[in-house]
């Protein structure tokens, strides 16, 4: 399908260079080239600059709330499956304030793709540190330097069952939509954490910096089926950080293993016989 | 031929892990099966082992409004809580305990109770060493004294354990015939009820009303994180899911739960979620995101002792500004609260048809006592219809394009056609930020005033239409009377029956209880308080929150506050002294 079929009216509000114009982009290609209508998907998203995303994307949205969009979209897929349903958000979104929500989303395995713009920093309450700062950076709300280490999202996510593990990076548009396709098509819970440069508020962790250590894992002789093997690459960051699919499993989405959906999706289940219900289960109380 | 009594109070006290609220469910039951009301309330703390509980069971020839004072029958299952309770038991009445283990200090039973020593040890010897096992002994006994057919009790013991807990099912019958028989060893006591076998009522307790209104109502889709007293809830939905097709999710938090019924709703599924205050909180900042995003949805908050962790497994009304209060702004929302068991199952049904015909948020207040206590139902109102509200008609052919649809849109009810994803032609996003009609976003660049009013209220017009659709309050009893009682929740039972009973005496007195709190019929209850000589409120809580409320919507001050709030619900003779106090 034609990428112009994902685009809408309103221009994206980004700082020109912002990292999130890449994502937004990639994700309209991996829409196209997976032929799917906009109307069956549902793109959920928190708060941040990064979470404005769904705003720029032709398909059915929900712009929730800071840190809850991992929940929201967990309640869609439960109750229509056959949507196709995307996660967009933040660092701070995903990894601070709803990082007990993401943890829970990869052990559950539902079948979401989860699309985190990682900047390191809070863009858009104007640059305080985030969950991802590194040690020592210099923001707004530690202008002494974060004392705390970084979270890192790919060994977490390795380690809570996430059986679709990728880092992207903004500068790297290609690749970056080809793993939001991959991201998409697989069956499970799909975390791809982007590396997208907030040109704004981050100074440190900039296009340049990224580029001077970034490689490819499927051109460095990484086995995505090796779990040891993708938690040891997920600890490299300072010299060297890697791109592509860390780790990919093959176990039952949280969905099919759910006796209510056997037949057809909740939302297309009929209630008109609930009386009759009422009637039966009534017997059970005399 | 002794006299037919119109009622029994039956309490068993015991340790938490005894298995008295399963012994007092099989009582309640049988009694049910013997054409009794029946009405239990079960006292207990928030330990697994340990503490002190009891459940006191009454039933009654007519229906029985609350779990009743004064105790005929005992059963004591140790020596600590025969201490406690001996004194309750009413003149008459009977004391049954097991013998092996219970020795009452003398002149702890007075002389006008009837001891029931059970020899448990030699009756359960060939049943394994089980100790729940005493409780079915006294049941056994218990049913002979009351002079009820044993064929009543080993009917409820069946079905209870069913043909899958065949060895469980044969010990119990065993034990229970065994105490019945023991029991004819006693002497006759001047007591038997008036039963009628061929009546049956279901028994059930508020939370299991609160669930099968779920399912009579359609609801697709609970969320829930375990908080007493709402945690029954979810087991019984739990349990019956494959049965009810309603999909229950155990979230991470309640944070998680509403945001998840939420996302369900906006699928388009009915969905609800239930907690207590706690939980509630946690939930707050997701009701006001589906009061902005306009997608309907049921949380239902169990009240319970407050502040804090407070009294976890003790009853309170101290969460109604809570719930009026919850999440930032204004925005349209329902609170309501129903009284009885049978209310409970008829206010799901209606909290859904009005979620989802105004495309909001609907709260329902419910307490540990209405959520916890069993009651007998003379029937359950069956004629309702499931009502959707207004969809917008899919346009297949269309090319999708999210500023086509306007999911938002102005109409003169505030109530806007919805859609939900997967649906053709009606593409369009919601959020939590400021929108305009067509869904778009005004918050970020141009904040547009006039749209932002405009948005405004179309929101808040729904709450005008809202009111109509809700019951007007009205006295319940005498038009002018001496005294009018008002009351909310689950102190309706006990309201009635002081204002029965002293009208018995030739008092009179009329009773107002209020189950919408918002939005709030004020101007109907501005003038029936207008019209008493004289008012009070009966309340759980220590500021009298209803006072409050009635106070702020009407400018009616009452005159005279009943407030309790030491855990345990009212009891008619608290209420009826009160009366006498402030009508002299
Ligand atoms: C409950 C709550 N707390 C705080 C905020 C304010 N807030 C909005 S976005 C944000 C941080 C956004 O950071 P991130 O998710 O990394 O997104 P970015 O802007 O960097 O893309 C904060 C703290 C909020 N909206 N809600
Ligand atoms: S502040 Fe940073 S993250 Fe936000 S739009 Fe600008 S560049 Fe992007
Ligand atoms: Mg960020």
């Amino acid at each position: 399908m034609e990428i112009a079929l994902y685009k809408v009216e309103a221009k994206a509000t980004w700082c020109p260079g912002c990292g999130d114009f890449a994502v937004l982009r990639a994700l309209q290609i991996a829409l196209a080239s997976l032929e799917l209508n906009p109307k069956d998907v549902v793109i959920v998203s928190g708060i941040g600059c990064s979470s404005n995303l769904p705003g720029f994307l032709n398909s059915y949205g929900f712009h929730g709330l800071h840190g809850r969009a991992v929940p929201v979209a967990s309640g869609i897929k439960l109750a229509n499956h056959d949507l196709n349903v995307i996660i967009a958000g933040g660092d701070g979104d995903g990894y601070g304030i709803g990082l007990g929500h993401f943890i829970h989303a990869m052990r559950r395995n539902l079948d979401i793709t989860y699309v985190v713009m990682n900047n390191q920093v809070y863009g858009l309450t104007t640059g305080q540190a985030a969950p991802t700062s590194e040690k020592g950076m210099l923001t707004k709300s530690t202008p002494q330097g974060v004392l705390e280490g970084p979270v890192n999202p790919i060994a977490l996510a390795l380690v809570s069952g996430a059986t679709f593990v990728a880092r992207g990076f903004s500068g790297d548009a290609d690749h970056l939509a080809k793993l939001t396709e991959d991201g998409i098509k697989h069956k499970g819970f799909s975390l791809i954490d982007i590396m997208s440069p907030c040109v704004t508020y981050n100074r440190q962790n900039t296009y340049q910096w990224f580029r001077e250590r970034v490689y490819r894992l499927e051109e460095d002789n990484h086995d995505v089926l090796n779990m040891d093997q993708a938690l040891k690459r997920s600890r490299e960051w300072e010299d060297r950080i890697p791109l592509g699919i860390f780790y990919k499993d093959t176990k039952p989405t949280y969905e099919s293993g759910e006796q209510v959906l056997k037949d057809m999706p909740l939302v297309h289940q009929p209630i008109d016989r609930t009386v009759e219900l009422v009637k039966e289960l009534i017997q059970d109380f005399t | 031929m002794p006299l037919p009594k119109s009622e029994v109070v039956v309490r068993t006290a015991g340790a938490a892990g005894d298995g008295i609220a399963a012994t007092g469910e099989t009582f309640a039951k049988v009694c049910s099966r013997s054409g009794l009301h029946v009405f239990a309330y079960n006292s207990y703390q928030s330990v697994i082992r340990g503490g002190f509980v009891w459940l006191q069971v009454r039933a009654g020839r007519t229906k029985v409004q609350s779990h009743g004072a004064g105790t005929d029958f005992l059963i004591a299952l140790n020596s600590r809580e025969l201490e406690r309770h001996a004194n309750d038991v009413v003149k008459g009445g009977g004391i049954l305990y097991n013998k092996d283990k219970v020795k009452p200090k003398p002149g702890l039973i007075r002389d006008d109770i009837t001891q029931y020593a059970l020899p448990v040890l030699d009756i359960t010897a060939k049943h394994g060493k089980n100790p729940i096992l005493q409780n079915t002994v006294a049941l056994g006994a218990l049913v002979k004294i009351l002079k009820i057919d044993f064929s009543v009790l080993s009917g409820v013991l069946s079905d209870t354990f069913g043909s899958r807990k065949k060895a469980a099912l044969e010990a119990n019958l065993a034990v229970s015939q065994a105490g019945y028989e023991y029991a004819e060893t006693f002497e006759t006591v001047d007591f038997a009820l008036d039963l009628d076998y061929n009546t049956r009522r279901p028994v059930m307790t508020g939370n299991q009303a609160l669930a099968l209104g779920a399912v009579a109502a359609g609801c697709k889709f609970y969320a829930a994180y375990p908080m007493t007293p709402a945690s029954s809830i979810l087991h019984w939905l739990a349990a019956t899911s494959t049965r009810t097709g309603i999909l229950v999710k155990q979230a991470e938090d309640e944070i998680a739960v509403l945001n998840m019924a939420i996302g369900a709703a906006f699928a388009g599924v009915r969905s609800m979620v239930g907690t207590s205050g706690g939980g509630f909180s946690l939930m707050s900042e997701a009701i006001g995101l589906a009061g902005q995003t306009e997608t309907p949805v049921v949380i239902i908050s169990s009240q319970r002792g407050g502040p804090s962790t407070g009294l976890p497994t003790k009853t309170e009304q101290a969460d109604l500004f809570q719930a009026l209060g919850a999440s930032q702004g204004d925005y349209p929302k329902i609170v309501l609260a129903p009284s009885t068991v049978d209310d409970c199952f008829s206010s799901i049904v209606e909290a859904f048809n009005l979620a989802e015909k105004f495309q909001v948020p609907v709260i329902v207040l419910s307490d540990l006592y209405l959520s916890e206590h069993m009651e007998s139902l003379d029937g359950i109102d069956l004629d309702f219809s499931i009502e959707r509200g207004e969809f917008a008609k899919p346009d297949v052919g269309s090319i999708d394009s999210k500023n086509g649809f306007k999911r938002y849109a102005f109409t003169e009810s505030g109530v806007s056609p919805r859609s939900f994803p997967g649906r053709a032609g009606t593409v369009f996003q919601a959020s939590s930020d400021e929108h305009d009609d067509a869904a778009n976003i005004i918050s970020d660049v141009f904040t547009d005033e006039e749209m932002r009013t405009r948005m405004f209220q179309k929101r808040m017009r729904k709450m005008e239409r809202i009111l109509p659709e809700l019951a007007p309050p009205r006295l319940e009893g005498k038009n002018a009377a001496d005294l009018t009682l008002i009351g909310w929740g689950s102190t309706y039972g006990m309201i009635r029956e002081a204002v029965s009973t002293l009208g018995e005496e030739g008092m009179t007195l009329n009773h107002l209880h209020i189950k919408y709190m918002l939005p709030f019929h004020a101007k109907q209850v501005k003038e029936i308080l207008e019209s008493c000589r004289n008012t009070l409120t009966v309340e759980s809580n220590y500021t009298g929150q209803l006072s409050r409320l009635i106070r702020m919507e009407t400018g009616f001050d009452i005159k005279h506050q009943l407030l309790k709030y030491d855990g345990e619900p009212f009891y008619p003779g608290q209420i009826i002294t009160k009366v006498r106090e402030v009508n002299n």
